[in-house]
Parts: structure tokens; sequence; C-alpha cells
């Protein structure tokens, strides 16, 4: 049981408030870009490349002009002239707005026509005409890197090759030492496909320039939107757009997830021409231009290996990666860490040895490597880690669940000191695995699998025990474009005890507008319910770095703890003057003060709050206003752990996912309803890589799969009855105890599918199975075992 | 995604779609439930000229008995295959085959007519009609013509619907006692179409011979396919597991599946292998 | 060549001339200015844009506004009345079963239909009966609980708890 401090009627942290978003949502009063409709408005739309890799030879715009409705055809010629073409990414390299001489990936943007009206966009999109010189691409990465391989970037001067960065972490030499005198080494090639967050909103903007005023207002779908002002500044600062005159503004998303991080290049087109025309612009994706074109996740190509003893302890790991980037390293990372958080491979096991590296390269796909509700890589380095963990139970014959015990890092170990660097803050990893299987009933589950073996019974368990680490973070060592990654909170309560808080990230449908307002509500005794929260607006929120990687509740959310706790200090010193009292005789609970041995003489906060405005003590500051900007002293490391019962039809091989049980440890709750439902949400979005969701590409470069026919999204019937619960261990550092929680479903939940796949194939040979895993990979992975043969 | 412009008409009767379709020739397609067109058009895969709605046409939505037929009109959406007491009782294949074509609200708009007219062999009515050994009604200005279901599907997209013709029926024959049937498909998600299908019908007589046998197949041929040596080797026999193993080999042989997505030629032949036996076995469970 | 179209929605009538193409989604959004019907997909697969016509759940992006003249269109914007919120949107916000509520107007729609022909389905039931929208945030969970929750609000039995319940 969760216990709460304040009343119901305050609602602080731990009461499932209702979300107070919902009311506009269920009477599609939302409000999403798609939405605004400005007077004057052109629409835009987007020629796009069938080729992987092109010299464009020729655009033809004559006919697409004559069009009913087009105003006009933007071509990359048209954007050089203004030094446009080109755009910087998050991670520091290049990518471009629209090309002047190759298309370096299938669907790349090549013009973009204006017109009138969506229909007539659409036609001109249909009248443009490119004459296209095509190339061989490179799909590959292992061949983007072989020596002769043809260099893609070859508007980058000198260079020669398609590698884009190393990065490693850890000691290479203790390891290699050890993986030579080690009892027992396991090593696996394991493959993280391409995905998409594939939100169902798609990505779009109206971009509104004024030109009498030299203002642009630009209304788009962005997690991060005072970033998204810095750069638009930095890239347009040239043409006179500095940053004082950009207002960006997110409203409602329908979700995010990572892929509404980056700046696409429609985004710059519609300024562009918004800017050139004087007149507001909008672009909407269509679904399959999002799957095609927007910033992928994952694509990681890792080789994990792990030493430990015949006895089953484990002793180091060693990961090594090829990171398939598309043709620019467009993803959203902290500057210093261009394979995110990877480094969190060594899991919730305690051992000191470890070294990991990663290589990225150019390839003739999209660009991106952006999060899958993800903090940064840190899905595939916890798929990495528990993959391996099982197959080195699988090969010392111990239970899975029994070698995570013995080799768990323990409660009083924390803070922990990783051999990556990381400091843990907190954790019961024995807890959350324990209550894991005394809900699932895992010793009981083992022996029905016995007996279900004897008859030749698919039926299998995974766990997967992981560490997720986010939060992102620190100044000293988190910066986006050299933007340290604080976030932030301004809270101003009104004279009659109401508030307004303003935060510089942004919601996609994480409940923000509830889950801020019970922080306040827990700080400062004001109910929940009177205090609004708003975020999306540069110009009236506070600078921050937005939402992703589970980064709110860390960053912003502990600002609003920090910037109430400035507001209640306020309100002891005003409580003191209106009592007559020192402040050292008052006691705080929820919702007022009162003097010591004397309860009845108080004063509520509504009370003090007032006379912050009425009668504030001579020499005090007028007014009840706090902001805070919150600069994490270190991440936060959730964990938990996830079991996962499947049954495999024997002749089709069908997975049917019979229990999934989920505890997760995000520290302290703020609202159980809405973590319960990020958890929900966050499960199916990691069943979604474990067995349904990859892009597929042929040679060519070509995409296979760029719809929402083949791009296989789970709905309620593949989506199974998530069963969740949570044990809570506080988060030492930060103010309230809170750690986050959004993504670390998607990054537990497919460790533990695959494993529970693999466990119920075990008998049949197989030992590893690449992600997504669907009945054809499993048939075919037994022809190749020759445990089913071919019909003839 | 956005179609092309076109014209459009929304005839009342049958004679005047048909007289449309004559005047505007192959630029005129029929729009019946939409949803196999719509999406092409909003792709720019088919830019008709013309489009000729005949949803407004009375008379065509319907499921009836009538002179030893199962009657179902061309304009009958799937939803009412699922809804229906008829089929609920008589022909729990359609049941089957409906619940897994789709999604709800696609079902809602999406006829029979359209499934069978599109000519597309991973459409899930062709193989159910192929083991119901149906009959197609085409009516065309000359007339109305009963093409057996053998002779309905030409190739990729083609069928007997000729220009200028309608679809306009479909008959089932009313199976004698001691039938039974079922369909079932494998698919990578709800909704999607089949990895391969199989739609089963079978009659036996009091002793637990067969009498008639009739199976189609879905995804794995150019077209809609019967497995007619899986048919016979049911036929006259007394069905034991040797006989359905028999039989389910032959259609995982015979089929002609070709690689995608979905999977390559060897597992959907193994596919079809596992679905035939489980087929002949369900509807073996359902003959009375 | 344009059309005139009479297409009732919500209860009101409008005479429009429409191009053929126009799309029933865009008629609705664009034309006649209400936005909370979405579109999600280009493929008749996520079910954003879903819509009663006639009482039948379907898809706005796959209709031609021509083939609504005369019919009659409920919109989320069309379910709530002068009393008060319908049971499926009371569902919905009581039992968290929305997070960025972008496939919300939809997910309800269909749920209204499938409410109407089963009054008291089972989990599978509903799941299958939502099979045809996608929803990216909830993990469909809640959105199970919402739709039993009106049903038993529709069929005037007990609320079933909205409390979330923990293993």
């Amino acid at each position: 049981m969760i216990q709460c401090k304040t009343s119901k009627e305050i609602g602080g942290m731990g009461h499932s408030l209702k979300r107070k978003e919902d009311a506009r949502f269920i009477q599609g009063k939302g409000h999403y870009v798609d939405d605004i409709k400005l007077d004057g408005m052109l629409y835009m739309d987007i020629v796009r490349s069938p080729y992987a890799y092109a010299k464009i030879k020729k655009i033809n715009i004559e006919k697409a002009l004559k069009v009913p409705g087009v105003a006009a055809v933007v071509t990359g010629r048209d954007l050089e002239k203004y030094k446009l073409h080109w755009m910087p990414t998050l991670m520091g390299d290049t990518q471009m707005v629209l090309p002047t001489d190759t298309v370096m990936y299938q669907s790349q943007e090549v013009a973009a026509v204006i017109a009138t009206s969506r229909y007539a966009a659409a036609d001109g999109v249909d009248a443009v005409e490119v004459e296209y010189e095509v190339m061989k691409p490179v799909t590959d990465p292992f061949k983007a890197l072989e020596k002769d391989a043809p260099v893609l970037r070859t508007d980058k001067p000198g260079k020669k090759d398609n590698h884009i960065w190393h990065w490693e972490v850890g000691d290479k030499a203790k390891t290699e030492a050890l993986f030579k005198k080690a009892e027992v080494v396991v090593k696996e090639n394991i493959y993280l496909p391409r995905i998409h967050v594939a939100s169902i909103e798609t990505c779009g903007c109206v971009a509104d320039y004024d030109k009498v005023n030299n203002h642009l207002t630009m209304y788009m779908t962005t997690q991060a939107p005072h970033a998204i002002r810095t750069v638009i500044a930095l890239v347009a600062g040239h043409v006179g757009l500095t940053e004082e005159k950009i207002r960006v503004i997110s409203p409602d998303i329908g979700g995010g997830f990572g892929g509404k991080v980056p700046v696409y290049p429609g985004y710059v087109i519609a300024i562009a021409v918004s800017f050139l025309v004087g007149k507001p612009v909008k672009w909407i994706e269509d679904r399959s231009e999002n799957l095609q074109a927007d910033s992928f996740a994952r694509d990681y190509h890792i080789t994990a290996e792990l030493a430990g003893t015949k006895s089953g302890k484990i002793q180091g790991v060693r990961f090594k990666v090829v990171a398939d980037h598309g043709y620019s390293d467009s993803q959203a990372a902290p500057t210093k860490f261009p394979a995110g958080l990877f480094s969190i491979g060594t899991g919730s096991y305690d051992y000191d040895t470890a070294f990991m590296e990663a290589d990225a390269v150019y390839t003739n796909k999209p660009p991106g490597g952006v999060a899958y509700r993800c903090s940064f890589r840190v899905t595939e380095a916890v798929h990495a880690i528990e993959r391996i963990t099982d197959k080195f139970a699988m090969e010392v014959k111990m239970d899975p669940a029994q070698l995570r015990m013995n080799n768990f890092i323990k409660k009083e170990q924390f803070p922990w000191k990783s051999p990556t660097g990381w400091t843990y803050d907190s954790g019961d990893y024995h807890a959350a695995l324990k209550k894991a299987m005394d809900a699932v009933g895992y010793d009981a589950l083992r022996k029905e699998q016995a007996e279900r073996r004897k008859k030749g019974e698919l039926m299998g368990i995974g766990i997967s025990s992981f560490t997720e680490i986010v939060g992102a973070g620190p100044s000293k060592d988190f910066d986006i474009l050299g933007i340290k990654m604080f976030d932030s909170a301004e809270i101003r309560v009104h004279p009659t005890g109401k508030a307004i808080a303003r935060f510089g990230t942004k919601s996609q449908g994480q409940g923000h507008e509830t889950t801020y307002a019970q922080i306040i509500a827990e700080e400062l005794g004001i109910p929940a319910e009177n205090i609004a929260v708003e975020e999306g607006d540069t110009d009236t929120a506070p600078y921050g770095l937005g939402t992703y990687a589970s980064r709110s509740t860390p960053t912003a959310g502990a600002a609003a703890a920090v910037a109430a706790r400035k507001l209640r200090d306020k309100a002891r010193k005003i409580a003191a003057y209106l009592l007559e009292v020192s402040e050292a005789d008052l006691e705080w609970e929820p919702g007022k003060f009162f003097v010591k041995g004397a309860p009845q003489k108080s004063k509520t906060i509504q009370e003090i709050v007032f006379a912050a405005y009425t009668n504030h003590p001579q020499g005090m500051e007028a007014g009840f206003e706090a902001t805070h900007y919150y600069d994490p002293p270190n991440l936060t490391f959730p964990f938990g752990s996830y079991i996962c019962v499947v049954d495999i039809d024997k002749e089709t091989y069908e997975i049917k996912v019979r229990r999934f049980v989920a505890i997760d440890d995000c520290g302290n709750i703020i609202n159980p309803m809405i973590v319960q439902g990020q958890v929900h949400g966050g499960l199916t979005q990691g069943i979604a890589p474990a067995m349904y969701e990859e892009f597929i590409y042929d040679e060519d470069g070509n995409i296979l799969n760029g719809t929402f026919m083949d791009y296989l999204v789970p709905t309620a019937v593949e989506s199974p009855h998530w069963e969740t619960g949570h044990t809570i261990t506080p988060s030492p550092h930060h103010p309230i105890g809170a750690k986050g929680v959004g993504e670390s479903p998607t990054v537990g939940a497919p460790p533990a599918i695959a494993n529970a796949i693999v466990d119920a194939l075990t008998p049949l040979g197989i030992t590893h199975l690449d992600i997504p895993i669907t009945p054809y990979k499993i048939w075919k992975a037994l022809k190749e075992k020759g445990v089913v043969k071919p019909v003839a | 995604m956005i179609p092309a412009p076109f014209d459009y008409s929304s005839p009342t009767s049958i004679q005047e779609a048909l007289n449309l379709l004559k005047k505007h020739g192959d630029d005129a397609k029929i729009l019946a439930g939409g949803h196999s067109l719509i999406p092409m058009m909003k792709l720019r895969l088919a830019t008709p000229a013309h489009l000729i709605d005949i949803n407004s046409i009375p008379g065509l939505s319907y499921i009836k008995e009538e002179g030893g037929f199962l009657k179902i009109g061309a304009l009958t959406r799937e939803v009412m295959l699922e809804e229906s007491d008829i089929i609920k009782a008589k022909y729990p294949i359609f049941t089957d085959a409906s619940k897994l074509i789709a999604d709800p609200q696609v079902r809602n708009m999406g006829t029979i007519g359209g499934n069978i007219a599109h000519g597309d062999a991973a459409n899930d009515h062709p193989a159910v009609m192929i083991a119901l050994r149906a009959q197609v009604v085409i009516t065309g200005l000359q007339g109305t013509r009963t093409v057996p279901i053998d002779e309905f599907f030409h190739g990729f997209y083609s069928t007997a619907v000729q220009a200028g013709e309608i679809l306009t029926e479909i008959q089932v024959p009313i199976p004698p006692k001691g039938t039974g049937s079922a369909y079932h498909k494998l698919e990578r998600k709800v909704g999607d179409y089949a990895t391969a299908g199989v739609a089963v019908q079978v009659t036996m007589d009091g002793s637990g011979k067969c009498n008639a046998a009739g199976i189609g197949l879905t995804n794995v041929n150019a077209t809609p396919m019967r497995a007619k040596r899986s048919e016979d080797a049911l036929i006259g026999k007394k069905i034991d597991d040797n006989v359905i193993n028999q039989a389910a080999h032959f259609a995982a042989l015979d089929c002609n599946p070709s690689k995608d997505l979905r999977g390559d030629e060897d597992f959907k032949r193994a596919m079809i292998q596992t679905l035939t036996k489980r087929m002949i076995q369900k509807a073996l469970s359902r003959a009375k | 060549m344009e059309k005139e179209i009479t297409v009732t929605i919500n209860g009101t009538a409008h005479t429009v001339k429409v191009e053929p193409r126009l799309l029933l989604v865009h008629l609705i959004r664009e034309n006649l200015n209400m936005t909370g019907t979405h579109i999600g997909c280009d493929t008749s697969n996520c079910g954003a844009c879903t819509v009663l016509m006639d009482g039948k759940a379907v898809k706005s992006c796959t209709i031609l506004a021509v083939q609504a003249n005369g019919k009659s269109i409920t919109t989320v914007e069309g379910l709530a009345t002068a009393e008060g919120l319908h049971p499926i949107q009371e569902g919905f916000k009581e039992n968290h079963a929305l997070h960025c509520g972008f496939c919300t107007p939809g997910m309800m729609l269909r749920a209204v239909e499938l409410l109407k022909h089963n009054p008291n389905p089972t989990e599978e039931e509903i799941r299958w009966g939502i099979s045809g929208n996608l929803c990216r945030c909830t993990g469909y969970n809640n959105i199970v609980k919402a739709i039993q929750y009106a049903g038993a609000k529709m069929r005037g039995d007990k609320l079933p708890s909205t409390e979330p319940q923990f293993v």
C-alpha cells in the first residue's frame, strides 16, 4: 500500500488522481497541430525519392506549377540561395534539408510543393518530374565499413570512409585478461533491428512568419520546444530570425516516444517557405512518410560476451556494437554519449569487469538513431545483458531466476559503482524478482513446464531483471548541442491561493498536468485541482530541454518540488509574521503552518498566499512566485523484474503470451494510476519489437514495409492482459525520491519475451533468436537445425 | 494521401449502373465497400476517371436460402455475415472467415461481392467459395449469367467479370445433411492478409465415409485455388488420421506460394499442411 | 465536378458542395471544422478516424464524403449531451484509458457500436472488437476496463472499481 501524506482533497503524492487533461480529450477538444487553421494558410506536401541512392539530374516543376492551387515548388537549389539546404543534427552531424545533387535514402525529401489546399498540394507532388541517375546503395553497415566500400558522405571534405565515430568504455586490458582465463564464456550475436515509434499522430507543423514584425510562430509536434527554438535560431539566425523573434508552441501531442525530438527537414522547409512568402504554411506527414523517412530507433548489431564461473558467478561482460545510423548521425543523444547510455549494459549484477565499444556507420538508409520509448540506447544494452545472462544460465545449467538472485547487486551495496562508471542510486533487485516470482507462481510454472515438455509441448518462462538509467542529466556530463540538460519549473500562486505552474518539459500523454500538480500539492498543500499546469510555449514556459528519456519526473518534477519548497520557506516567514511567533515555533502539515503546542493557532496556505499580496511583512518581496532550474546531482536508476510465460504451437509456431507479470520500482510514486498506465503502455511497446515490428530493406535500399499494412503495430488482440505491481525504493538524491517510469517496460519487456520464447524452444535445440521473434523466424531456425523439414 | 480527381455517379438501379459502365468503359471502376479500392486510389495506384458507386442500388444486400442455394447479394456487408442467424446456424465457415477479415470497421463497409470480385488470392472468401463449390452471378446489359467458382478466377486481379458487367450474387449450394465446414488462416497479426489460409467442407454419410469434399486455399497461388488432390484423397474414404494427413500433404505439395514478408515457400507449404489437417478435423467435428 | 451533398453530423444537417474525391474525414475536419476526428494512417489500419455512419463504426479516411450523402454521422463531438458525458467518455476518463488522446475519439466511437451490439462483452470480445483501432500509449488494459465500465453504466449495473489493481 502506498502511504499518502496529504488528504484526498489535496491530492498530493500517492493518490490515484484522475487526469486533469482527459476532460478535453474525451470530448474531441484536444488541440493538435493538424487542428490549427490560420487565415491565408498554405499547405505543403513533399516529393520523395523512390531510390535509396541517386543523383538528381533534373527536377521539372513546370507541370506542377500549372496544377490549380499550386503556388510554388521549392527545391534544394532554392534553399541553397539562403544557405538553408543543409542543417545541423542534434549530434553535431549535418543533414540535408532538400538535396541539390544527391539523394541518400529512399523517401528522402526531394522537393516541396506549396498550394492553397492539401488536395492541390498532393496533385502538385504527383506532377513534379524528377530525373534520377540511380546508384548502387550501401545498406549493410558491415559492408559499408569494408575498405573498398564507396564513400557515401562525399559532401564532407576529406571523408575517406563510412565510419562516423568510435566509442568505448571500461577496462579493456582487464576484460581481455578475464575472458582469457574465465571458466565459462558465452557469446551471442544479437541484432536489434530498425523500428519506428509510430505515434498515432504523425509529425507536422504550422510555420507562421509575420513579415511586418519579423516574427515566427512555429506550432509543431515537438517534445522539446525550447531546444527547437534554439536550433531554429542557430540555423536561421543568419537570415534575421534570432531567438527572441521565434516562438515555438507545442500543442497537444499525439504520442512522441522519441520520434518528435529531432528536427525534420519538413519543419525547416515550412519555416523557409513561410519566411519567403509571409504566409502560414502547414505541413502534416502521411503515415507512410512518417514511417519511411522519420528517425528510426535501434539498428544495433551487438556481439555480447559474458564470462563467469562454472558455479554460476558472473565475472565480466564485453560488448561490441556496430551502429547503423543511416546517412547521417541525426540521433538525439547527449553530446558526450554518442552511444547513448549503452554502458548501463552491465545490468543488475555484481561484478567489476566490463568493456564496451561501438562504431557508428553511414549507410543509404534514413538518418536517425532516436529512442523508441527508451533512454538513449538503454533498451539495446538491457536486451544484450538479459539475453546473454540467460544464455550463461543455460550454459552453467542453473535456473535463470536462481542465477540472477545469486548475482544481483545487494540492497546494502548501493550506491553502487558500476564497472562502466555509473553510480546506481538505490535498488533492491532481490525483492522485485521475488515479488514477480511469487505473483506469477514461478515454481509451479516450472513444474508444469517439465510436465508439458514430456508431452512435447512448447511452454517457456522468461525473466528480465533490468536496471534503467534515466533523468538526463547532471550538467557536468549531459548536454545537447552544448545546452546543459537541467530542467525547470515556475510556480505562480495567485492571491486567492490557486496556482499556475509552467515547465520546460512537454507531455505527450504522460499526464504532466496531473502529476506536476500533485507534486506541488504535496509540497504546498494547495489542492492539485487548483493548480493549472502549462507546458510547450517558449514565450511563457521557463527554459528546459523537454520530455524524453524518462527525464521529466527526475528533472522537472524535482524542479517543481524545489520551487514549491522555496515558496514554503516564504510561507513560513509570512505565517510567523501573521501569527506573531518566530519561524522556529511553527510546524508544517500539508496545507497549513501551526504553532507548536497550539495547533488551533494556524494559518492555511491560502491565507498565507493572500497575505503575500495584501499584507506582506515590510521588507519582504511581495507576491508568491518561485522558479527553479534543477540540475540533478546524478541520474536515477529505476529497475524491475518481469516474468513472461508463453505457449507455442508446435506446428504453426504461433506464440501466445499466457502471462506477463511486471514488477517495477521507480522510487516514490506520484500517481499510482498513471504509473500503472505508463507501464501498461510501455509493455505493449515492448511486445511490439519483441514479436512484431521491424523495418525490412532489400539490397537496393527499398523499404518493404513502410505502411501500417506491413509495419505491424500490435492491436488489443496481440497485446496480452498485463499484470503489474511495484516495489518502492526511493531515489536518495531526488527531492521527492522518484525515479521516472515511462520507459522501463519498453526496456524490460523484450528480453523477458525473447527469453521465454527461447526457453520454450530449448528442447528443440534453440539457444537464441533475434527479435522480433515470429512463427516464420522460429520455423526457419528449426529448419536450419533439421527439426522441421520442408514438405516433400 | 489524397486520391487523384475523378467523376462520380451514384446509380439507383443495376440498369443505370450498367449503362454508366458502358459509357465510361475502362475509365470507370465500381465502388462497393471501397476498402480495397479507396486505399489504392489514395496511394494513386488506382486512378479511375469515373467511380460508379453501386451502394444506392436497392436489393443487392441479402442472405437467403432459395431454390437449393444460399444466396448472398453482392452488396452484403461482411458484418451481416457475422450477424446472420442462418449463417450462424448452418454455415459456420462464414463466421470463421468473417471474424478474420480486416477489422470490425472495415467489415461494416466491406462487401462479399467486392471481396470476391477483386480477384485477389489474398482475400478470404474466394477459398471459402471454392470449398463450398459456389457459383457467381454476373449481370451485364445482355442479361445475367452464372459462372462456377472454378471458372471465376482468371489471374492476378482478373476474374470472369468482363468489361461492362457487375457481380450481383453469390450462390452456395445448400449442403446436405452430414456436412461440416471450417476456415482458418494464419496471420502476422489480427486483420492481416493470410500467410496461408484453408477452407474445408466435407459431407459425411452415416458410417464415417466422406461423400463429398471441397478444399480451397488462400494466398498460396496466383489465384485462389482448389486443392483437388486433397479433396480426392478424402472422397469415398473412411476418414482417419492417415487419410487426413494424406490430404494435407497433397495440399502442401500442390499449392504454389511465393516468398514475401509473411514467409518463404517452404514455410507456407508447411503451414498449408498443418491448416489443411486442422480444418478437415474441424469440419468433421461440425459435420452433422 | 463538384457534387452537392447533405450530411447530418451530430444531428445538424450540412449541405455542401464537394469534390467527389473529398474524403469524409476531411469533410468533417477541414470543411466543417470538427477536429475531434483524427487521421493516423493512409491504409485504413489505425482507426483514429472512426465515426459512426448511420450507427455503424466506419473509417472516415476510407469513405468518400459523397458516399455519406443523406447519411447521419456521429463524431466524438456528438457523444456528450446536455445531461453530461456519454458513459463511454466517463469510462475512459475514470479508468485512465487514454494518454495522448489521439486514438481516443475513434476508439470510443467503435466502443459505442460494440456495446450496442453486445452490451456485456467479455475481455476477449472487447479486444477483438477494438482490433481495428491502434493505441500506442495505453497498452489497452485500461481501454478494456473503460468499455466494461461503460457497459455496466449503460446496463444500469453496479459500476466496477476504477482503482488500479496491482499484483
